[in-house]
């Protein structure tokens, strides 16, 4: 016989069962991809991009849609790069071919040629170490865009800084500085570096442009960073010249920087570019404290 | 036991975009079926005879109230094993043939394939679907399609047989089978519920009916106790007559309807008809029929129906072939 | 079992969809054209070969998966014909479950002609196949569980909306979840904390069927980790469960007026 019931019974035990299975199963997968995640971290997630097809192959595949293509790439190598950094890993295996075919993609994505190629000429920790291959990058980037002067600048660059190759950066000045809307400093550059080479003020002289005109954030740290190292191994040179001279006159070698300033030949403890106090070792030369942020690698 | 059981069975719907008009379309339904006996749902369009199918067939969910089918409450899927449907022109499978697609009716239902095999071609071969086993349902006529819809209705030799407007759209032929097979199921002592708005067909086949209008019931019971509420009249049929016959029989005649060669007489007064009869046999006029005549089911049903204040849709007794 | 007797009902049906035979005969000439390819680029041929072919079962998979999986429940609805069915002993579940299964036995079917037009396509490249060419058929296997994610995702659709949105947002839900790595990415990147909270749950509400994309890395003859088989095929299971879960709970609710 029939319940008189005022609500109609549906079947309720079917629903909850329902919604449980719903919310274990859902649970379980987010187990399961954090699982994949992690797994693919440090091989896989560099891996299914590791496995790229060819710029050109994925250019005609796209329908069109390139330029939301090579955006993507781009994007991921900055995560890529970011992310390399964090872990402090020194292999930059992939940011070669990713800038590869981001530019495929895109040859007029300037970014991709300025950005990619100061951090493949870097050295490791803080770059790919490949001043060959960001090189290469870069004349690709002025065959796809004659008419852009800063990637001459880039080259000029890293001939200068990473190869060492005056002569070389000297004609990539001047090659940049006969552009449209090339800035005047590039002829400067040319002449100066011509005549110059390695000299200090000239390093402090391309760093300081760049850090003034650097639109993103990371390469004017960089410059920067460069221009305190710079700064830096300078003063230092002028203390370790300045101690040498106390100790002829004293005889003896300077213990501390007190005695150097008690003595009149300095007004006040030095301190580095970012404003730690150097310190005097016990061979009586001056070194940078190890809690500095200054890196004097970077001028190797 | 009770085929069918409805208490207070309401539903409404939610209309308008932010789904704020209520229309009710069925307005707390009691209804009690017997089992082995033919009941009839009556009513205009829309008056919810659809809407009480669907929830007793759980394709729409009921508001409120409670049901049960063949005593088990609306839920327990497995009592639609003994229940069958066929719906109001109904669509199959287009591109299935009849044979292929009874075989999947059959195989939902759970029955060997022998069984199935066997029942396909008794039930074919009953409704004269034999020759076209093997035509694709797209094919099929209307009346085709209505027979293949019995056939896969009684595959499983159900208890329970729902039928919506099981005779609309079809030609006589094919009214005339339908209603055969409602007999033969009566005769197995099955339950037939069947919805229709055409009066004459509830007639000859219901034992009870329920008419329903704008969602209510507006009355039920056996349709022997509400057409013999009153033998009104009695009628007589006579054939060409002369006309002083009719001048004399007039007095106890209050209305004369000639069609043709046949005159139609009603007497009002039950105690007048002998009188009448001798009169007219005297003068050797040719006797057709003798006939009481009930109040219709048309009349019950307009009673009920037509009073409301909205329009009273005019529903036809459709043919006259069962006089 | 009635599930299993809607399902060969359902892909008889699919089967019989003209449109298949279309995408079928289209992914085997794009089979054939990538030989050609393959020899304009010189040294690559294979590589083309296999990441064009693996691609294009993928990509006809999925039009085949999206076009009939929007129609599976709403043409029965429309056409009315699903008053006759569920007035039988079949519970809404096995009605759903059936007709899942039905679509996705069609696309095993259909992936395996397909696979097979694959290894024509590479013998005749090489005139040889030898063992490591088994390794495609891994791709496949993954391509297959891509496949029943998205058919679970059209049949939800088709509960709930019309073909033509349907196919719409499928298609959308597909093109997302292929990237939903770099929307994590980004996430995190972006300097609002907000954001990147939504991006991690969107990371984890959307199908991420970038995990099944080793095309590029079974092209270039790199073996499948042992991890990504387990991993994957429990993925794909698990949002399968939740799909289904989803499209009975609203089918249950369905009324059919």
């Amino acid at each position: 016989m029939i319940q008189p019931l005022t609500s109609v019974p549906r079947p309720r035990l079917q629903r909850c069962a329902c919604w449980l299975l719903l919310l274990l199963s859902f649970s379980g997968l987010i187990s399961v991809q954090r699982n994949l995640d992690l797994r693919r971290g440090s091989d896989a997630k560099a891996g299914d991009v590791l496995f790229l097809p060819p710029g050109r192959f994925l250019r005609h595949l796209s329908l069109g849609y390139e330029g939301l293509l090579a955006d993507l790439y781009w994007t991921r190598v900055v995560q890529y790069f970011g992310g390399k950094r964090l872990e402090h890993s020194s292999e930059f295996k992939l940011l070669g071919p990713l800038l590869q075919i981001t530019t495929d993609l895109d040859p007029h994505l300037l970014i991709a040629y300025r950005f990619g190629s100061i951090f493949l000429a870097e050295k490791p920790p803080r770059g790919a170490g490949q001043p060959q291959e960001a090189l290469a990058l870069l004349h690709r980037g002025i065959v796809a865009n004659p008419d852009y002067w800063r990637l001459w600048e880039d080259v000029g660059f890293i001939y200068y800084w990473d190869l060492k190759d005056y002569a070389a950066a000297a004609r990539a000045f001047q090659a940049g500085s006969e552009r449209p809307g090339a800035m005047e400093w590039m002829r400067v550059m040319a002449a100066k570096v011509a005549a110059e080479g390695g000299q200090n003020a000239t390093s402090v002289f391309l760093w300081s442009e760049i850090a003034r005109q650097a639109g993103n954030e990371q390469i004017r740290k960089s410059a920067e960073d460069h221009l305190m190292a710079i700064e830096a191994q300078e003063e230092i040179r002028k203390l370790n010249g300045l101690i040498g001279r106390f100790n002829a006159r004293e005889g003896r070698r300077a213990r501390s920087f007190q005695e150097l300033v008690l003595s009149g030949y300095l007004r006040a403890a030095p301190r580095d570019p970012s404003g730690v106090p150097l310190i005097l070792d016990a061979a009586g030369c001056v070194r940078l404290s190890p809690r500095s942020s200054v890196d004097l690698n970077l001028l190797q | 036991m009770l085929a069918v059981e409805t208490i207070g069975l309401t539903k409404d719907y939610r209309l308008g975009f932010w789904r704020n008009r209520v229309r009710r379309a069925l307005d707390r339904l009691d209804l009690r079926v017997e089992a082995g006996e033919v009941f009839g749902l009556l009513g205009p369009n829309g008056a919810g005879k659809t809407t009480t199918l669907k929830l007793l067939l759980r394709l729409v969910f009921p508001t409120s109230g409670t049901a049960c089918i063949l005593g088990q409450p609306l839920d327990d899927t497995s009592v639609r094993a003994h229940v069958a449907f066929l719906p109001e022109n109904p669509n199959f499978y287009d591109h299935l043939t009849a044979e292929e697609y009874l075989g999947y009716i059959g195989a939902l239902f759970g029955l060997p394939s022998a069984l199935r095999r066997r029942r396909i071609s008794e039930l074919t071969g009953q409704l004269g679907l034999a020759s076209s086993l093997k035509v694709q349902l797209r094919r099929f006529s209307k009346g085709m399609i209505q027979r293949v819809g019995i056939a896969q209705a009684l595959i499983n030799d159900p208890d329970l047989v729902f039928l919506d407007e099981p005779m609309s759209g079809l030609d006589p032929l094919g009214r005339r089978e339908v209603r055969d097979v409602i007999l033969w199921l009566k005769a197995r002592k099955k339950t037939v519920f069947f919805s229709t708005h055409i009066l004459s067909d509830a007639e000859t086949l219901c034992d009870r009916v329920a008419v329903l209008h704008h969602g209510r019931l507006q009355g039920c019971g056996e349709l022997n106790r509400i057409l013999a509420l009153s033998v009104s009249a009695t009628e007589v049929v006579i054939e060409s007559p002369s006309p002083d016959v009719i001048t004399e029989v007039m007095p106890y005649v209050s209305s004369v309807v000639r069609t043709g060669d046949r005159v139609r007489l009603e007497i009002p007064d039950e105690g007048r008809v002998e009188t009448a009869l001798e009169v007219l046999l005297c003068r050797g006029t040719k006797l057709i029929s003798v006939n009481p005549v009930k109040k219709s089911l048309e009349d019950y049903f307009v009673e009920k129906v037509g009073g409301s204040g909205e329009s009273s849709q005019r529903v036809t007794s459709a043919g006259d072939s069962n006089s | 079992m009635r599930v299993a007797t809607i399902a060969i009902h359902t892909f008889k049906e699919s089967v019989r969809e003209k449109v298949l035979y279309n995408l079928v005969a289209f992914a085997l000439l794009l089979i054939g054209a990538a030989i050609l390819f393959g020899n304009i680029s010189v040294g690559i041929e294979r590589i083309i070969l296999i990441t064009l072919g693996l691609t294009s079962i993928s990509v006809f998979g999925l039009l085949i998966a999206i076009f009939i999986g929007i129609g599976l429940v709403s043409k029965e609805i429309e056409r009315r014909t699903i008053y006759n069915i569920l007035s039988k002993p079949v519970s809404r579940v096995e009605f759903i479950l059936g007709k899942y299964a039905g679509l996705l036995l069609t696309l095993c079917v259909n992936t395996a002609i397909m696979t097979g037009g694959f290894y024509v396509a590479l013998f005749y490249q090489k005139h040889s196949l030898n063992g490591e060419d088994v390794a495609f058929l891994g791709a496949v296997y993954f391509i297959l569980l891509q496949l029943a994610i998205v058919v679970g995702i059209a049949v939800v659709f088709s509960c709930i909306s019309t073909p033509v949105l349907s196919a719409v947002f499928t298609f959308c839900l597909y093109v997302i979840g292929n990237f939903s790595n770099d929307i994590q990415a980004l996430g995190g990147e972006s300097g609002s904390r907000v954001l990147g909270v939504c991006a991690n749950v969107l990371y984890y509400l959307l199908p991420n069927l970038g995990n099944f994309n080793i095309i590029s890395r079974v092209a270039h003859g790199a073996s499948i980790p042992a991890y990504l088989w387990i991993g994957n095929s429990l993925y794909a299971l698990l949002y399968v469960t939740v799909l289904m879960s989803i499209a009975v709970l609203v089918f249950e609710e369905r009324e059919f007026r």
